[in-house]
């Protein structure tokens, strides 16, 4: 059994905050004086730590969206399946969605519990060279609700990036919940002292998923994180009986590919709907091995090589500087 | 009915583009904000941090204590007037946005709370730690619908179940909810929200009209009752 020490008070206005340790609902918190001081403003000491700790990881991707639902787990969980089929590359799936941790299924590790030893926390591993981390794995039954606010839910990202024994990486993937709010800013801040390659945005074709992804795009400019490329999700439908396409999530301004027109950023790729994607998802299989020649599964082994092909041009770009 | 829409999804707001309601300012008045009201009979009314942005592209990157904040002025500040129904639209989670709501309407009455999903069990295994947060937080659930329930294809009929099938049914069952009801995907459902325009209104005689008319029905009732 894991205890979580984290003690904030039901409405703290923010270690980091021009109140924090001034108002009301300070009282009796007992990191009120220091927070008062202005000792929590200055930066997380956590932030070096995990700049070392993550030294020994050469490439690390955060899979965003604005939108809840289009498919990110979905894409970080198969992200992290076909770079492991490498077998001699080594890679990581951090769940940073802490409300709503869907990779332990995905990834068919429900009812997994993480162990402790003397350096740290030890990930679940899926293969040898693939292994996983999320709060899935703390929480005793499939109805826990984690109902935190912001400073609890970043306290336990920070732990995540700081405490787990993730060994030697060559990738790292994040997965995050939708917005741009607390998970996001403290991923991107807690991951500062280290290299991050790059986001890749998932979206679906409508406007209305779009609108939240340019929203997306924003942030990342606004914290200077580089945009591997954006995925369109969910992008059109072959009926099985008689082969002819739908647009079920039509793309009524022109889907991903005229917003990243527009906005001069990589489509990495467009994934059609496939009834046994949800399927492999829900059983914890990689569709990658279930149904390899289909389109959908021939359209990420494309995406993923060209996330490939960034990487290791990002390392061919580091060690001649 | 006179009904509200409060939209709380700060970070990803929808609901200003679906109901066609472009960037109107929001204006004060006497008693607080004035809602946006989508047409002249002010039969529906919205309020949504999309009207308050002079930039709809702008992130809005804020940690929980200024969306709670937001939210809090939302609930007490917005001169909604006389509403028959105040519907709650909230982003996923069960975070800073969802306990600002509750927090500000503890001293309104709260009727319950409907819960969304899609067949598959990676969806019903999130909304079943939702279904927690609503027995927790005491707030009585409605019932459960399960949308995206099946596609059926346009040129020959077949149903495909795109996103698993029977999981919202099974949800309810298992954590003794009401099941509500199904509703399919339907490309006119989805182009009608892009382009603004009330589905209701323009595709009456579909499957997807019927589904939502009898989840609309019985939701109504239990709130009557």
């Amino acid at each position: 059994n894991i205890s979580i020490n984290i003690n904030l008070p039901k409405n703290c206005p923010g270690t980091q905050s021009e109140q924090a340790g001034k108002v009301s609902s300070c009282e009796g918190c007992p990191n009120q004086k220091l927070c008062a001081s202005g000792a929590t403003k200055a930066p997380d000491p956590a932030i070096a730590e995990i700049g070392e700790k993550l030294a020994t990881v050469k490439h690390k991707i955060l899979v965003l969206s604005g939108k809840g639902g289009v498919g990110k787990s979905t894409f970080s969980a198969h992200l992290a399946h076909a770079l492991a089929s490498d077998s001699t590359k080594e890679v990581a799936l951090l769940d940073v969605d802490i409300c709503g941790p869907s990779v332990p299924r995905i990834m068919g590790l429900e009812g997994e519990q993480v162990h402790q030893s003397g350096s740290g926390w030890s990930p679940v591993y899926v293969e040898d060279n693939l292994s996983v981390m999320s709060i899935g794995f703390l929480l005793s039954s499939p109805d826990d609700a984690v109902i935190w606010r912001g400073p609890k839910k970043n306290g336990m990202i920070k732990q995540f990036l700081r405490d787990v024994d993730w060994g030697d990486l060559d990738y790292l993937i994040v997965d995050t919940p939708p917005g741009t709010s607390d998970e996001h800013l403290s991923i991107v801040q807690y991951l500062s002292a280290t290299n991050v390659d790059g986001a890749v945005i998932i979206t679906t074709p409508q406007e209305v998923s779009l609108q939240d992804v340019r929203k997306e795009i924003r942030f990342c400019q606004k914290v200077k994180l580089p945009i591997i490329g954006v995925v369109e999700n969910m992008s059109g439908f072959v009926c099985p009986k008689c082969k002819n396409t739908s647009q079920i999530f039509p793309p009524t301004s022109g889907g991903a590919e005229k917003m990243c027109a527009d906005l001069d950023l990589p489509l990495l790729g467009k994934v059609p709907l496939d009834p046994r994607i949800a399927r492999s998802c829900d059983e914890g299989r990689s569709f990658l091995n279930e149904i390899p020649d289909s389109p959908a599964a021939q359209a990420y082994q494309r995406i993923v090589q060209s996330i490939q092909e960034y990487c290791s041009n990002n390392e061919t770009a580091q060690s001649t500087t | 009915e006179a009904v509200g829409i409060l939209d709380v999804d700060l970070c990803g707001p929808s609901i200003p583009r679906m109901l066609s309601a472009g960037r109107p300012d929001v204006h004060q008045c006497d008693s607080g904000w004035v809602p946006v009201y989508t047409d002249a009979q002010k039969s529906l009314a919205l309020m949504s941090i999309g009207f308050l942005m002079e930039d709809p592209d702008e992130a809005v990157v804020w940690r929980g204590p200024k969306k709670t904040a937001l939210i809090g002025q939302f609930v007490s500040d917005v001169a909604w007037g006389e509403l028959d129904v105040l519907l709650v639209d909230t982003p996923p989670g069960t975070s800073d946005e969802h306990l600002a709501v509750l927090e500000n309407l503890k001293k309104h009455r709260v009727d319950g709370a409907v819960l969304v999903t899609t067949p598959q069990a990676v969806s019903t295994g999130d909304v079943r730690r939702e279904i927690t947060f609503c027995k927790k937080t005491g707030v009585r659930i409605l019932g459960i619908i399960e949308n995206m329930s099946g596609f059926v294809c346009p040129h020959c009929s077949e149903c495909s179940n795109i996103f698993s099938k029977g999981g919202g049914e099974d949800l309810a069952k298992l954590t003794g909810s009401v099941f509500l009801g199904s509703v399919p995907l339907d490309p006119q459902l989805s182009t009608s929200m892009e382009e603004g325009k009330d589905f209701m209104q323009s595709f009456p005689e579909s499957a997807t009209f019927s589904a939502i008319s009898s989840i609309c029905a019985t939701l109504l009732k239990s709130l009557n009752d």
